[in-house]
């Protein structure tokens, strides 16, 4: 049916699994280093934090992307003559993609982590202070594993949507599965096919994961008590 | 390395037809978006299971795949058919603006769908047990009691997702369409500025986001007032 793309096809899906992935990675420290500015006491730290949340949730993902990709690779080719590297630099569609997506979902999760940082007590702090923690203890002890669970939901909804905007990222060129089917579409005429078999691969990857990180909400949820209604 | 404003200056007119075609491409893909949601949230809130799930795996598979697809699908993906291609709908499948528009509108009813259904059925229990005391029909209740309140209180998160529509837009450049953005990307081909052909492009998505995030504010003072914190 897939006349011999099928494996092509799957080493697509490979790289777009490993583009989700990393860039998840990127963003969650990028938005626990977001959360920590606009959690800061310092106001112009605060309203740098600010800033990048509100800019980056404003603008398109794709405008952004094109905006990364072709101006990082502008830019890269002004300052590396300032440094002595002569030859013209491309940039790698898959760093460059994994750099853009971090940035991008930085943003939206470092609005997931405030939120949840704002949802626990306060007499949690205080009572890990009391105890005669130190703050950082109080960060990593008590805060960050509670804030886990209640950033679950969001982070869910975040890494779905991360996952569905790798498929923007053929578009600077990254030979990721969506970029693979249109190959094979353009070579066998058959658009339709190719195209339905790569939302069946998004709808598996996405299924997937709904099932796992609903295990890890369960995990983290222990000891919570639930009232039934 | 400086701004270049000249260009962005003489490239403006095409970034405003670009707002134009953007704003077009919003107003009908909501619009009929939210016309497909509606039935589609009373089936999701329907007691036969047959029903509900068939509206369940609409929104499932709608929200589990990327818009990029689902637009590949409408736009290349259709003409595979030689019966689509000799149907009378072909003049418009042909058309970039009607598929794209297609592709929008499929996509917000799914998601619009989702969010109907869940404030349905966050309706407080006194309010449909009071409108059954009154004995109006099924019908009656949900066009009096219902619907006005549940899509009152949807406003919040639908605005969110009319904010991500109008990011969603985004993706008609890639169909050829000479959007806000397909206005940036041909003025980076023209001149190859990236920077100012980008930013530019994303100073009017942040101004468009701003106002759309105010006229919300005004539309829940004046709909969801009466469920606001008492002041002072």
């Amino acid at each position: 049916m897939l006349k011999g793309y099928g494996a092509v096809i799957l080493d697509g899906a490979w790289l777009t699994l490993q583009l989700a992935l990393c860039s998840m990675a990127l963003a969650v420290v990028l938005g626990l280093i977001g959360v920590a500015l606009r959690l800061s006491p310092v106001r112009w730290v605060a309203w740098l934090g600010d800033c990048y949340s509100t800019v980056i949730r404003g603008i398109p993902d794709l405008v952004l992307i094109l905006l990364i990709f072709y101006g990082g690779q502008d830019l890269l080719n002004r300052v590396a003559p300032l440094l002595g590297y002569d030859d013209y630099i491309d940039l790698d569609p898959l760093a460059a993609g994994i750099c853009t997506l971090g940035f991008i979902f930085g943003a939206y999760l470092s609005e997931t982590f405030r939120g949840a940082f704002m949802a626990i007590p306060k007499g949690q702090a205080e009572a890990g202070l009391a105890y005669g923690m130190s703050s950082r203890q109080v960060f990593f002890r008590v805060l960050v594993p509670q804030m886990i669970r209640l950033a679950i939901p969001g982070f869910t909804n975040n890494w779905l949507v991360l996952t569905k905007a790798t498929a923007l990222i053929s578009v600077v060129g990254l030979q990721d599965m969506m970029f693979k089917a249109k190959q094979a579409a353009d070579a066998t005429r058959q658009p339709f096919t190719f195209f339905l078999a790569v939302a069946a691969m998004y709808l598996v990857i996405t299924s997937v994961s709904l099932l796992i990180l609903r295990g890890v909400e369960k995990r983290y949820s222990a000891g919570v008590k639930v009232a039934d209604l | 390395m400086i701004f270049d404003y000249h260009v962005v200056w003489s490239s403006l007119p095409l970034y405003f037809s670009g707002l134009l075609e953007t704003l077009k491409l919003l107003a009908f893909s909501l619009s009929f978006g939210l016309l497909a949601a509606l039935p589609l949230a009373l089936m999701r809130v329907s007691r036969q299971p047959w029903i509900n799930a068939t509206a369940w795996l609409y929104t499932y598979v709608i929200r589990g795949t990327p818009m990029l697809v689902q637009l590949f699908l409408i736009y290349y993906g259709l003409a595979q058919f030689a019966v689509v291609r000799e149907s009378i709908f072909w003049p418009w499948l042909a058309s970039a603006t009607f598929c794209a528009c297609l592709a929008f509108a499929i996509n917000t009813s799914a998601y619009t769908a989702e969010i109907i259904a869940g404030s349905l059925k966050a309706t407080p229990a006194g309010e449909i047990e009071a409108a059954k005391a009154m004995g109006m029909s099924r019908a009656k209740m949900y066009r009096r009691i219902l619907l006005p309140s549940a899509l009152r209180r949807a406003l919040p998160q639908y605005s969110n997702e009319v904010i991500m529509m109008l990011q969603s837009t985004s993706l008609a450049s890639i169909v050829t369409l000479l959007d806000i953005t397909g206005a940036a990307r041909s003025v980076n081909a023209q001149y190859y500025l990236p920077f100012e052909a980008y930013i530019t492009a994303g100073v009017f998505y942040l101004c468009l986001t701003f106002l759309l995030v105010r006229l919300f504010k005004v539309a829940e003072r004046r709909w969801l007032g009466y469920l606001a914190p008492r002041k002072g």
